[in-house]
């Protein structure tokens, strides 16, 4: 192979440089640590289990949106049989009402932005 | 993490499990209920509809109690500069509002007698008609309802709507809120919004809130389905009109006179 040194050479510092970022994070440790989320409630259980909260909570929002909104059902019947008011102002917020420690801990180390349920519903504290 | 619906559906077996198994042994988890859910019973109607009585609101003249009970229950912001004006309900002089319904001999001090005015939940909306992404609809129960999430503002509702109901949030309202109300949200900006006869109270039981804040009983809601209504049997007693009829959007806020 003609200039194999070259091309080898070449593809080590091109991938060196896409996989910067990586590197970057591992080193300056941005990245290596767990998020960290505060409760503040004394309530034990959330609306479903928290296994099924930390993975799916935006899919059980949607429909908790479109249930209320579209269809006017609010009353949430928990796998514990508890029922709660499908609202994420006035039930999700009245437990979780840290959104700092709680909401964006996880947001902002999976860099899942800015959802934009704040434009509209309110924080706890975040507005007069 | 990927769950799929079987194994969600064996983590909330194990859960309720677990709960039963522990209330078995003793373990005494409490199970009563939260607040935030409806004390009284939802109020269920077939066709929502109002009445307002002008006789009894101009009793009371310069009164804003049904306007400022439902602006600050919905987080409605106040802009000084009109071209931004975002508004629910508001007081509409006779000869605006019922455009075609007078004459040159009509009552005197009619025509400049203020008429509270708001989306009259037409049977027939144009506004729903022409939205593109169905962010409002008309519900079982003859409410036209406003979904926010969906709403584009793309304002062709706005252009639909013949009596003006319809605001546009041409800026972030929040900063321009009086009084917030923490239990119900504010809008963003870039979407449109109207009176929602307050599918919120209702669901808790309640009549909308400028029907409870009008100390002169002139607004009425009822179930205009139901023959036993204060609705129907007001429009029984009384010659009541309503706003532009001839479009033919049938309006179902009806004006005695």
């Amino acid at each position: 192979m003609h200039d194999a040194g070259k091309i080898i050479g070449g593809l080590i510092i091109f991938l060196a440089l896409i996989t910067s970022p990586i590197w970057y994070n591992m080193a300056s440790g941005k990245a290596d640590y767990t998020p960290e989320l505060k409760y503040v409630t004394t309530e034990k259980q959330c609306v479903m289990p928290t296994e099924y909260m930390r993975a799916r909570h935006m899919d059980l929002l949607n429909e908790w949106r479109n249930a209320v909104v579209r269809d006017g059902i609010r009353v949430h019947t928990s796998h514990e049989g508890r029922k709660f008011n499908m609202s994420l102002t006035n039930t999700c917020m009245d437990c979780h009402s840290n959104k700092t420690d709680f909401c964006d801990q996880c947001h902002n180390y999976s860099a899942v932005g800015q959802p934009n349920c704040w434009d509209c519903h309110i924080v706890p504290g975040e507005v007069q | 993490m990927e769950i799929d619906r079987r194994k969600f559906l064996t983590i909330a077996g194990i859960t309720a499990a677990t709960t039963i198994g522990k209330k078995v042994i003793g373990d005494t988890t409490d199970v009563e209920q939260i607040a935030g859910l409806p004390q009284k019973s939802p109020l269920v109607g077939h066709r929502w509809a109002m009445v307002i009585d002008t006789r009894k609101c101009r009793e009371k003249s310069g009164c804003t109690k049904c306007i400022d009970a439902c602006h600050s229950a919905h987080n409605v912001p106040q802009f000084d500069n009109p071209k931004d004006e975002v508004k629910w309900i508001w007081k509409e002089h006779y000869k605006e509002a019922f455009p075609n319904q007078e004459h040159e001999h009509v009552k005197e001090g009619l025509l400049e007698m203020p008429a509270i005015v708001m989306c009259n939940h037409c049977d027939n909306p144009p506004c729903v008609r022409v939205c593109p992404t169905q962010s409002t609809w008309k519900r079982d129960d003859g409410i036209v309802m406003m979904d926010m999430h969906r709403c584009i503002g793309c304002r062709y509702c706005i252009a639909a709507c013949p009596y003006g109901s319809r605001s546009f949030n041409w800026r972030d309202p929040r900063p321009f809120i009086k009084n917030l109300n923490k239990e119900y949200p504010t809008r963003t900006r870039g979407v449109v919004e109207k009176c929602n006869f307050c599918a919120e109270r209702l669901a808790k039981g309640l009549h909308p809130a400028c029907v409870d804040a009008c100390e002169e009983k002139a607004l009425v809601f009822g179930d205009l389905e139901d023959p036993e209504s204060e609705v129907r049997a007001l429009l029984r007693e009384n010659y009541a009109i309503r706003r532009k009829p001839a479009l033919g959007t049938n309006p179902e806020v009806y004006y005695i006179v």
